[in-house]
């Protein structure tokens, strides 16, 4: 079957849906790719380029969907592309079905398939082709980029001789895949990153990639993330109450603040409110990643970039990923690729199956066989394992620990005097009755047991097998007993006591000899 | 003088044995310690066939020779896998010969007796010596032997069935013959008795009794403990040979005898109780067999277990900076060692961190896994401890849990009512992702349903382990 892509022909989008790196990959599946002739042009991929790639170059759109039985691209089609789709046709692309209804019904009614590559559902098996994630993670980037591009100072903070430069503060709200790759870039840059998020469960993630996590003084549990797939879900009035009135508070000490929340199928929350904005010095910058959806700033403008009066410029571009139109390509690409390979079953035929009982495939597919597939049945497995319920332990005070401390101090000297006064009395006792000479045997048993514990106690976990082989070859020190009495004059005793002597015999080779092999296959790296 | 020098000599054996087994408080000194207790051994046999008393030293040595050859051969011979076995067989050997020298004492106190009455000369040390006692030492010594002989029975017994179940040629299974642990009792009630019977006559008659009473405590108390409480029976085992000898030392007045019965008696001990903590279980309740009572039905189990192939595992292992294995029993079974020690090798290659856990009563003897790796050379700077490496499940990208289950379970912390529940457990689940290596659906040892295998972040890797380790292998490059 043949793949081919397009040029975008939204406007100012430069990404390209297939690279020449994955149209070889395309060809291992058994694919003949086509593309259109300056197709990767804007993301720096000439059509030269992919020619040696072993991809046939289509002059025109028309041509290239009337020859392609699949179509890749990266925007959702528009109205005239939607039309070149015939039956068993299949589009992957992004498509955002629910706001693109019309769009799905006229492709359904045409008899195509279509894959939405942006209704990937989130479980581990399907994070190779989340296209979401990986322009996610771009965005988060460029978002720091671009605020950097808007800021008049460094990031990091420097004493040098021309004067001390204090770093850079930056608040990151929503910790999602933009917003955990904006921590990291930021942070990597030298700032000093706060992050938010309203699932408390992203607090470690944060931690790990190097920012604070800003914590709400609020009582109220949050639902975690886990019973919505790992996104995040409108929180209650009381908690947003709490938020804002943190975000206040943080305002005018940010310089940049990257506002990444987003909640899915809804309006973009109104996060960063004005009187932050007018609070906030000037200079600073806003960056507004839900601008698309009306932005978490309300002053934000979608697609523009403005200066408000008190000097605090806030972006607003909704293109991000295609402002890095290579990189995203890149990523976009392989997505796609991972798509077709699990759509090829048979890994070299170049063959779609398109198996509508595979989760990631059910889940992505909105159209299918003259149907509308949307929206898809919940996928069988979860994306994320719910989160326990954590108890804390209380924190101590010094004094209560050290409270423990003596108590346990006591408990234990006194477990101690037990032991030890019930011993001696019981030895006394023995003492009492026994003769002179048992008690003599008796103080050296006594003593070897003490002996052993104290020692057996330091002996290594790992060593314990060998610990068993050496006790056992020395507790065939009974043979001692049986030369004793193999001088004796009865036969049956020489017997008794010769068989003895034979099997302590085999015990005290045996034993010490794999004592030594196992010790010796001890070995540091 | 001679005396004095056997005297001497066994006070150098005995610090040398005490140092012995304190060497095995690290790997490097360990080596050290195994000469420390075979220089011991030696002085002692050395001294006591020069000492006083010993006849026949040339059948003695032909004897320990011979024993040796066969001891040698046996240690040479045996694979790794099988040290549970070979330390079980040996326990059994101490214990019959403690047995036999418990009767000899008898046979010897006997002819002694007869000796005086007939007015004769009495030959060799150990009759002379028993020539000397007064009437109180002698029904002590009574006792001594008496006990000395039932610790021994007991362990010949139990050692050979323990030795049975770990080389499979026993079922593994806890078995117990009806009336279960009423006949063990009332075995024990009839050794006390005869024990009285025997202090008041004297005779060989009770002795034998007992004897037998012995053996059947053994082997039935044996029968009915399974296959993973092993590791607390073996350690048991090893105490018991132990203070056989010191019961027998006892009862031949000798001090090295009581010496190092004590030292194996209490280290055996000492294991048991280790290895019961570890398990979370009283030591009777190993012993009594078969898991307590629960308290309420076990947490239902929901989800389903989810395969994966080969390549999933490989990729996973590429992709993961940190990576634990969980070794288990089903690992020994599998002789999966050698196949995990070259994956180990592989991956730090790559630069990946790799490392064990091992659950103290993972396997069926303590420090099992440790020796399986330790043979597979497998360095044991990274061969960790439960304690040492829980807390860094959190951060691993990647654990294999090869051929073990309950040591793994999380329903010892999450479900009270588990038969496991409170029991010590590797928290593998809190990693990011768990790979399961096993052969089939079903459930462990005891029988207890593991949520582990139904986790979301678990992928169950069916096939026996070492092929499958082995084909792995072959697709990390």
């Amino acid at each position: 079957m043949k793949i081919g892509t397009p040029t975008e022909i939204f406007e100012g989008e430069a990404r390209v849906a297939m690279t020449p790196d994955s149209a070889l990959q395309l060809q291992k599946l058994g694919y003949d790719c086509l593309i259109q002739s300056g197709a990767g042009a804007k993301a720096g991929f000439a059509d030269a380029a992919y020619e040696a790639a072993g991809v046939t170059v289509v002059a025109d759109a028309a041509a290239l969907w009337a020859q392609a039985d699949i179509v890749a691209k990266v925007r959702p089609p528009s109205e005239e592309e939607v039309a070149y789709l015939t039956p068993e046709k299949l589009l992957i692309s992004f498509f955002y079905p629910a706001s693109n209804e019309a769009l799905m019904k006229q492709a359904a009614d045409l008899g195509a398939s279509v894959i939405a590559m942006d209704m990937v559902p989130r479980i581990s098996r399907a994070q190779k082709m989340d296209a979401l994630s990986s322009m996610a993670n771009i965005a988060g980037y460029r978002a720091v980029i671009e605020a950097g591009n808007n800021f008049g100072r460094f990031f990091t903070g420097q004493v040098t001789a021309a004067g001390k430069v204090p770093p850079a503060k930056v608040l990151i709200v929503g910790a999602g895949v933009a917003g955990l790759a904006a921590i990291g870039t930021s942070t990597s840059l030298g700032a000093i990153t706060y992050a938010f998020d309203v699932r408390p469960e992203v607090a470690e993630q944060v931690e790990s990639m190097g920012a604070e996590f800003v914590y709400l003084d609020f009582e109220e549990e949050q639902a975690d993330g886990a019973s919505s797939g790992g996104y995040a879900s409108v929180s209650s009035p009381e908690f947003r109450e709490a938020q804002l009135a943190k975000f206040r508070e943080l305002a005018p000490e940010m310089d940049i603040v990257i506002t990444t929340a987003l909640i899915p199928n809804r309006e973009a929350p109104e996060l960063w409110t004005e009187d932050m904005v007018k609070a906030m010095k000037p200079g600073s910058v806003i960056v507004d990643l839900a601008a698309e959806r009306g932005g978490n700033c309300k002053l934000t403008v979608m697609d523009e970039k403005i200066v408000t009066d008190n000097g605090v410029t806030i972006v607003g571009y909704t293109d991000f990923p295609s402002r890095m139109a290579t990189q995203s390509s890149t990523l976009y690409a392989t997505n796609i690729r991972h798509m077709m390979s699990d759509l090829t079953p048979g890994k070299t035929d170049g063959t779609v199956v398109h198996n509508m009982e595979d989760d990631v495939i059910r889940g992505a597919t909105i159209a299918h066989a003259k149907d509308v597939t949307f929206p898809p049945p919940p996928p069988k497995t979860k994306a994320i394992a719910a989160q326990k319920p954590k108890e804390k332990a209380p924190e101590l005070t010094p004094e209560e620990k050290r409270a423990q401390e003596v108590a346990a101090f006591k408990a234990q000297t006194k477990q101690q005097v037990t032991l030890l006064t019930v011993g001696a009395v019981l030895l006394l006792g023995v003492g009492l009755v026994a003769p002179a000479s048992f008690m003599q045997h008796f103080i050296v048993f006594v003593l070897s047991v003490f002996v052993g514990f104290q020692v057996i106690w330091n002996v290594s976990h790992s060593l314990h097998t060998p610990l068993m082989a050496v006790t056992n070859a020395i507790s065939s020190i009974i043979i001692l007993g049986a030369l004793m009495q193999i001088g004796s004059g009865n036969w049956l005793v020489i017997i008794l006591a010769a068989l003895s002597v034979f099997m302590a015999g085999i015990n005290i080779f045996g034993g010490f000899l794999v004592t030594r092999r196992m010790l010796a296959m001890f070995q540091k790296s | 003088m001679e005396f004095g020098f056997t005297t001497a000599a066994y006070v150098v054996a005995a610090v040398l044995f005490i140092l012995s087994l304190g060497g095995l408080s690290g790997q490097e000194s360990a080596k050290r310690a195994v000469w420390y207790g075979i220089v011991g051994m030696g002085l002692a046999v050395f001294a006591t066939l020069i000492g006083p008393g010993s006849g026949l030293w040339l059948l003695s040595v032909i004897l320990i020779a011979a024993g040796g050859i066969i001891g040698t051969y046996v240690a040479k011979k045996v694979e790794m896998t099988e040290m549970p076995q070979l330390v079980a067989a040996m326990h059994s050997l101490v214990g019959l010969a403690a047995v036999f020298v418990g009767f000899n004492a008898h046979l010897t106190m006997r002819s002694v007796e007869k000796a005086r009455a007939a007015g004769e000369a009495v030959h060799g040390t150990f009759a002379e010596l028993v020539a000397h006692k007064t009437p109180v030492e002698l029904s002590i010594l009574q006792v001594e032997l008496f006990l000395g002989i039932f610790i021994g029975a007991v362990t010949f017994t139990g050692s050979v069935i323990a030795y049975g179940k770990l080389a499979g040629k026993v079922t593994s299974k806890a078995e117990k013959l009806p009336g279960g642990h009423i006949l063990n009792a009332s075995a024990a009630a009839l050794s006390v008795i005869c024990l009285i019977w025997y202090m008041n006559t004297g005779g060989l008659f009770p002795v034998l009794i007992m004897t037998l009473c012995a053996l059947f405590i053994g082997y039935h108390l044996i029968m009915g403990i399974g296959g993973a409480d092993m590791p607390v029976v073996v350690s048991m085992l090893n105490s018991y040979s132990g203070w056989a000898a010191a019961a027998i030392g006892f009862s031949l007045s000798n001090d090295l005898l009581i010496v190092v019965g004590a030292l194996v008696g209490s280290s055996g001990a000492i294991l048991s109780y280790i290895m019961c903590k570890a398990m979370n279980r009283s030591f009777v309740s190993v012993i009594l067999g078969g898991f307590g009572g629960t308290s309420g039905p076990a947490m239902e189990v929901e989800g389903e277990q989810v395969a994966i192939d080969v390549d999933g595992v490989a990729s996973a292992l590429e992709e993961a900076d940190s990576v634990i294995i969980v070794p288990g029993y089903g690992m020994a079974v599998a002789q999966a060692q050698q196949n995990v020690a070259e994956l180990t090798r592989k991956l730090r290659a790559k630069g990946k961190e790799v490392r064990f856990a091992i659950h103290p009563v993972a396997g069926r003897l303590p420090g099992h896994m440790n020796v399986l790796l330790a043979e597979a050379k497998v360095p044991y700077d990274i061969v960790l401890e439960m304690d040492e490496i829980n807390e860094d499940f959190p951060e691993t990208d990647v654990v294999i849990v090869i051929g073990s289950n309950d040591i793994v379970n999380p329903a010892a912390q999450e479900d009270p009512n588990s038969p496991i529940a409170g029991m010590p457990v590797l928290e593998v689940w809190k990693a990011k992702q768990v790979f399961v290596s096993k052969r089939g659906q079903g459930t462990g040892y005891s029988g207890i349903e593991n949520p582990l295998f139904y986790k979301d972040n678990t992928r169950m890797y069916y096939g026996d382990a070492k092929q499958s380790i082995g084909e792995l292998l072959n697709k990390i490059g």
